[in-house]
């Protein structure tokens, strides 16, 4: 589904990834753990292509398109879904707005017919229900006002609404409590734990993967993966630390 | 307020940032011109208008001068409103005096558009003569090209008029480089118990929601026009009838639509 060669990324002036490489199958859930500074986000978002993080070797290739050749809306369309670290506030735009646009911008891309006013409310429903998300949340204004925990749970209700193919979550799991931990975790699995579709997490911690259990850990240091392995190499890193099991 | 035996010059405060070579195009007596709203005590008046140099209901050449006077005297416990979208013109001004009786309200919900090298502003001089009045006033401005927007409110509070609660919120969104807008908040206040807010502020399309947004499907175009439509929302948010609501919105959007 999403296969990575020879990644190199710079932001500004610095070269933040140097020749990362990594394959994602359909079916399957990657962990990505490193420490402060070795890339983890800047792969999110070279793969989101947001401005200013520029590819400047190797390719990205998805569902058989060349990725990085894609605008980023051509990339959510064509089912790729950018989980935020840090959620942005859109002022003024309701998340039942931002998100019927959003979804019926994808569907016509993809030559789809768009979803009625009705059908759209049915949907969000459901999958803010599946994420104990308030309705009346999501006709407030896009992440304005929202707490740390409640701008992650919306995050999810988005991904249930856009069903995409790939999930690219950037540390979903910080500024949850261990509650809201479960939920978002729960909501991750019932998503996207299915056989065509895939997602890559990338954490900090080893508590999101007790509930998303990944099928496969990295180690990404210094702009590479230095090291693969199962579920176990958490588990490792988090009683031995980054430097312990990267020298191993 | 002005003289009107000679045109008025960018020295004059009130027309600082006027274009005031296109005001020439004026007869002399426009500048006398002023309508009266007066609105009886107890009694609400709405006026909702649209300066537009599209479509059919151009009431302003696109290269041409357009200026309205109102003078607003609200009786005790009145109230009167003014919505309106500026976006025609090659300079455009609605100049807006208020008198408030006691406990009177007085509400303006403003937008400027426009491009190339046009000027349009609002300019408001609400005078607080009572105890217990209140104003809100909303205006934002959305330029491109050389275009220029502007807002010049003066708020006057005598002595007297203790309890007064005037709001002014103004903040331009310039969409290119070259464009332009200015806000020019005065407020003289002689009363002490009073509350009296004003915040101005001009940038420019927030990238980083843009950003969110196409990462969610949207396209650029279509993610600037929802954004646009979200900024200019704000001046119509107390206009309490959705019909007239509709109306200005789509005057202004389709303004935008011309150049998006």
């Amino acid at each position: 589904m999403l296969k990575i060669e020879n990644l190199h990324t710079t932001v500004g002036e610095t070269e933040i990834l140097k020749g990362l490489d990594l394959e994602v199958n359909a079916g399957e859930i990657h962990a990505i753990m490193g420490p402060n500074g070795a890339g983890k986000s800047t792969l999110s978002y070279a793969l989101g292509g947001r401005p200013g993080y520029k590819v400047t070797e190797g390719s990205v290739s998805f569902m058989g398109q060349d990725l990085l050749d894609l605008e980023p809306h051509e990339r959510a369309a064509a089912g790729l879904f950018l989980g935020f670290q840090y959620p942005v506030e859109v002022p003024g735009v309701s998340n039942v707005q931002f998100l019927r646009e959003a979804a019926n911008a994808q569907r016509k891309a993809r030559g789809e017919e768009p979803l009625t006013g009705g059908e759209f409310l049915k949907l969000a429903k459901e999958q803010a229900g599946l994420l104990k998300l308030d309705m009346d949340m999501l006709k407030r204004q896009v992440n304005v006002g929202f707490s740390g925990g409640e701008k992650k749970r919306a995050e999810m209700v988005q991904m249930g609404i856009l069903a995409p193919k790939l999930a690219v979550l950037d540390e979903t799991d910080s500024g949850l409590d261990i509650d809201a931990l479960r939920v978002v975790g729960d909501g991750i699995n019932t998503i996207m734990r299915k056989p065509d579709k895939a997602v890559l997490l990338i954490t900090h911690y080893q508590r999101l993967l007790e509930v998303v259990k990944p099928d496969f850990v990295h180690i990404l240091s210094q702009g590479r993966i230095v090291k693969t392995g199962g579920a176990d190499l958490a588990l490792q890193l988090e009683s031995e630390g980054y430097d312990a099991v990267m020298v191993a | 307020m002005s003289d009107a035996a000679t045109f008025p010059t960018n020295r004059d405060e009130d027309w600082r940032y006027s274009d005031v070579k296109a005001l020439k195009a004026l007869d002399l007596g426009t500048f006398e011109d002023w309508r009266d709203i007066d609105v009886a005590p107890g009694d609400t008046s709405r006026e909702c208008f649209v300066i537009t140099d599209a479509g059919e209901d151009a009431n302003v050449d696109s290269d041409g001068t357009h200026l309205t006077r109102l003078r607003v005297k609200v009786g005790d416990g009145g109230r009167c409103e003014l919505f309106g979208v500026i976006a025609g013109g090659k300079f455009s001004r609605v100049e807006i005096v208020v008198q408030l009786g006691e406990g009177a309200h007085f509400e303006l919900g403003g937008v400027t558009l426009g491009g190339r090298d046009t000027t349009r502003e609002f300019v408001t001089r609400t005078a607080h003569e009572k105890p217990r009045a209140t104003s809100n006033q909303t205006i934002r401005a959305v330029h491109w090209g050389q275009g220029t927007g502007n807002f010049l409110g003066r708020i006057d509070v005598v002595r007297d008029a203790q309890k007064t609660d005037a709001a002014q919120s103004f903040k331009g969104l310039l969409l290119e480089r070259g464009a332009s807008a200015n806000a020019v908040p005065q407020l003289e206040i002689y009363a002490d118990d009073v509350k009296c807010e004003h915040g101005a502020t001009v940038g420019q399309m927030d990238e980083m929601a843009r950003y969110y947004m196409a990462a969610r499907g949207i396209p650029p175009e279509l993610s600037r026009k929802l954004l646009v439509r979200a900024f200019i929302g704000d001046s119509f948010v107390n206009l309490d009838d959705e019909a007239e609501r509709d109306r200005l919105m789509d005057a202004a959007l389709f303004k935008l639509e011309q150049h998006l």
